[in-house]
């Protein structure tokens, strides 16, 4: 126990600010974006990540944005194992046929209003793997998009931004 | 010394009836034709000689005038052999070696649903990664089937095995899972908590991987090899770069040879810790999770700032590598391996001194030596299961014929058994980093890329951090792409899951998964 205490002392607090960019255009959205989050979800969002067919490169940046150093958290962000509880499907992959009745039917029981974010090239437009007899193509050949993030995959400040303009893009 | 005891025993054993194949590469693997009945006796002839099934394909050979090529891989410590044959394109089957050997099972279902080739006597010829609303009659890997087009939906209904008995109930779990995870099913019988079965379905991932490489270049392939399993990006291409290597004869030079393992040694690190990590969480140890995600997190960054890219993507291209690291570089990677190693150490005595972790991961989804034998399982799962193997010491290319690694192997085969591996190779792989930055020869990175000839076949094996990754690929009439068999460790490791889960209870399924942690997209493909 003692070592772990240790540990958890000599590590502080990692979160990072986002890359100064990223930084500079989430101030510039933040006031919009508190409204926002509180209006239409109450402090906070609750996401529901799909993969419908991704190499699971994309995976592994949407995990990264719960590790301690991005923290989405601090923004009311956290990840749901129910699309009954998701207010966003984070939904990556070029749709394999195999997937596509399965996302169809999360999509369905996600609760309107509900936000759909294609995460990464292949989920916008199908990326490497194209169109082809397993694969759709994109997320929205399958279900409506509001927004994308692109990137093979996107890193995980990318991502982190893409959730935040998503929320803004629908109270506007 | 080079081993030759199976191709000794098939020489000898089939005399003229076993022809060898020139077109095949390397050298050190070879390819023995053999008279298509007798595709099963090579099979008995090699299990009797211990041989491990590595991988089953078939290609639709039918442009070069002599129907589909059927192959199956066997190894042995060092020794990689082929034993082909082929079925008419009016006869397309060939005789099962099911019965020999268990991983062949899953091998040719798979060749049955998407190559239309037939395998008699095969036990179970329910389809594998082609889902029952597919038309019976798409076989997306015969070259007469148009990728293209979307294909129709039909009724039909997949056929799962069934335990009867009282109190005997079924769950069926996915193909979404609760976590940020890739997508399958599995369906559990149990009796309360117990397990009594496990069945594994599937395939939802399938995009069509080995159908599009054959609508693709050569260098085009790399990408697309980075990106079967997105977290074996390294390993994967590099695979691919080494089979068409071997085709074209084409040696990289020396010091991108050693770049290719420090990357390949870098994901490696990364992937581990990230699991050590996720397995500690799933036995409710969050910490734990949280520390080794900021050891992998720092990686990464290491990884976009000297190569471009945090998973190294499209780093390693045919003929060599497509990074260069000056001074600074190399400096940066000793100081980072310093801090890695420090932070590193004091989190395993965290994790090896927490009682409560210890009674969640020992004895807990244990394969025994004997089955992950059997089932010819590959990587950690083999070495945390007693099989020393690893395709850096078995077939390994520069540098790592010098800096040779040292495989932990372990015999409990539980949860803790295949952290533990991962936990030791850690820390080799921070030693194989360090002498690569300090011995990393001066020279170009990238040899001149040299198309292939037609109607060639070259072959490659690399350890990803899963285990022994294997590529064939074959060129076609034009020297073109005309079939890329890609066999990820996962589609053999995913068998050693259902065996591993027996007697399990319900809530340590998903800490048993996380500790194989298999791909489903290089299953799937
Ligand atoms: S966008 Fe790239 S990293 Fe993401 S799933 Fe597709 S291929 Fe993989």
């Amino acid at each position: 126990m003692i070592r772990i205490l240790h540990q958890i002392f000599r590590t502080g607090i990692v979160t990072e600010p986002l890359p100064a960019e990223a930084e500079a255009e989430i101030q510039e959205l933040g006031a919009k974006l508190e409204d926002a989050v509180r209006r239409r979800f109450r402090r906070s969002l609750t996401i529901r990540a799909v993969d419908a067919g991704s190499c699971n490169g994309c995976e592994l940046e949407i995990h990264a944005i719960n590790n301690p150093i991005y923290n989405c958290e601090r923004f009311g962000i956290h990840f749901t194992a129910s699309p009954r509880f998701a207010d966003m499907l984070l939904v990556t992959g070029p749709v394999s046929r195999n997937m596509e009745i399965a996302l169809k039917r999360t999509y369905n029981a996600a609760p309107p209003p509900k936000l759909v974010v294609a995460v990464g090239d292949c989920g916008c437009n199908g990326g490497i793997f194209g169109e082809s007899y397993a694969s759709l193509g994109s997320i929205d050949k399958a279900i409506p998009v509001d927004a994308c993030i692109h990137g093979c995959p996107p890193a995980p400040a990318a991502i982190l931004k893409g959730i935040l303009k998503a929320i803004i893009g629908i109270s506007l | 010394m080079e081993k030759n005891d199976l191709r000794n025993i098939i020489v000898s054993y089939f005399d003229t009836d076993a022809i060898q194949d020139n077109n095949q590469s390397p050298a050190s693997v070879p390819a023995y034709r053999v008279p298509r009945e007798r595709f099963a006796e090579a099979a008995k002839a090699m299990k009797s000689a211990d041989a491990r099934l590595v991988a089953e394909w078939a290609a639709d050979e039918s442009a070069f005038g002599r129907g589909f090529g059927i192959y199956a891989c066997y190894n042995k410590e060092s020794e990689y052999l082929i034993v082909k044959t082929y079925a008419p394109l009016e006869d397309l089957t060939f005789p099962s070696i099911t019965k020999k050997f268990i991983a062949a099972n899953r091998f040719e279902r798979q060749m049955k649903s998407l190559m239309g080739v037939m395998p008699t006597g095969h036990p179970d010829l329910r389809p594998w990664i082609k889902h029952e609303d597919w038309p019976e009659d798409a076989y997306p890997l015969q070259k007469s089937f148009d990728a293209s087009k979307p294909m129709t939906r039909i009724k039909g209904e997949y056929q799962f095995i069934k335990a009867e008995g009282e109190g005997v109930y079924e769950i069926p779990v996915g193909p979404v899972h609760a976590g940020i995870i890739e997508p399958g099913h599995f369906r559990f019988q149990a009796v309360g908590e117990d397990i009594i079965n496990l069945e594994e379905r599937l395939g939802y991932v399938h995009k069509g991987i080995e159908k599009r490489f054959e609508s693709l270049s050569w260098i085009d392939g790399v990408k697309l090899a980075g990106r079967v399993s997105g977290d074996s990006a390294v390993a994967h291409s590099l695979c691919y770069s080494r089979a068409l290597e071997s085709i074209t004869g084409c040696n990289p030079p020396e010091r991108a040879l050693w770049l290719r393992a420090l990357m390949l040694e870098r994901e490696r690190t990364a992937n581990h810790l990230g699991d050590i990590g996720a397995i500690a969480n799933d036995a409710a140890f969050t910490f734990l999770l949280y520390q080794f995600s900021r050891l992998r997190e720092m990686l990464l960054r290491t990884n976009l700032k000297l190569f471009g890219h945090r998973f190294m993507m499209d780093r390693i291209i045919p003929g060599g590598v497509a990074v260069g690291i000056n001074n600074d570089a190399k400096k940066e990677i000793i100081s980072e391996m310093h801090w890695l190693e420090k932070e590193f150490e004091r989190l395993v005595v965290i994790y090896d001194e927490n009682p409560s972790l210890e009674d969640r991961v020992r004895d807990t989804g244990v394969l025994k030596p004997e089955t992950a034998k059997e089932l010819g399982v590959v990587g950690f799962t083999a070495r945390a299961s007693g099989q020393a193997m690893d395709c850096r010491i078995q077939s390994p290319f520069p540098p790592y014929d010098r800096i040779i690694p040292k495989a932990p192997v372990l015999n409990s085969g539980d949860v803790h058994a295949r952290a533990w591996v991962r936990i030791e190779e850690i820390r080799e792989s921070i030693r194989i980093i360090r002498e690569i930055v300090n011995n990393l020869p001066e020279d170009k990175t990238a040899s001149d890329f040299i198309v292939p000839t037609p109607d060639k076949s070259g072959f490659a094996v690399v350890e990803g951090w899963r285990g022994e990754i294997v590529y064939w690929i074959q060129s076609g009439i034009k020297g073109e792409i005309n079939r890329c068999m890609v066999r990820d460790p996962s589609s053999v490791n995913w068998l050693a899951l259902e065996q591993a889960i027996h007697g399990n209870i319900v809530p340590d399924f998903p800490l048993c998964n996380k500790s194989f942690n298999q791909s489903y997209s290089g299953h799937d493909l």
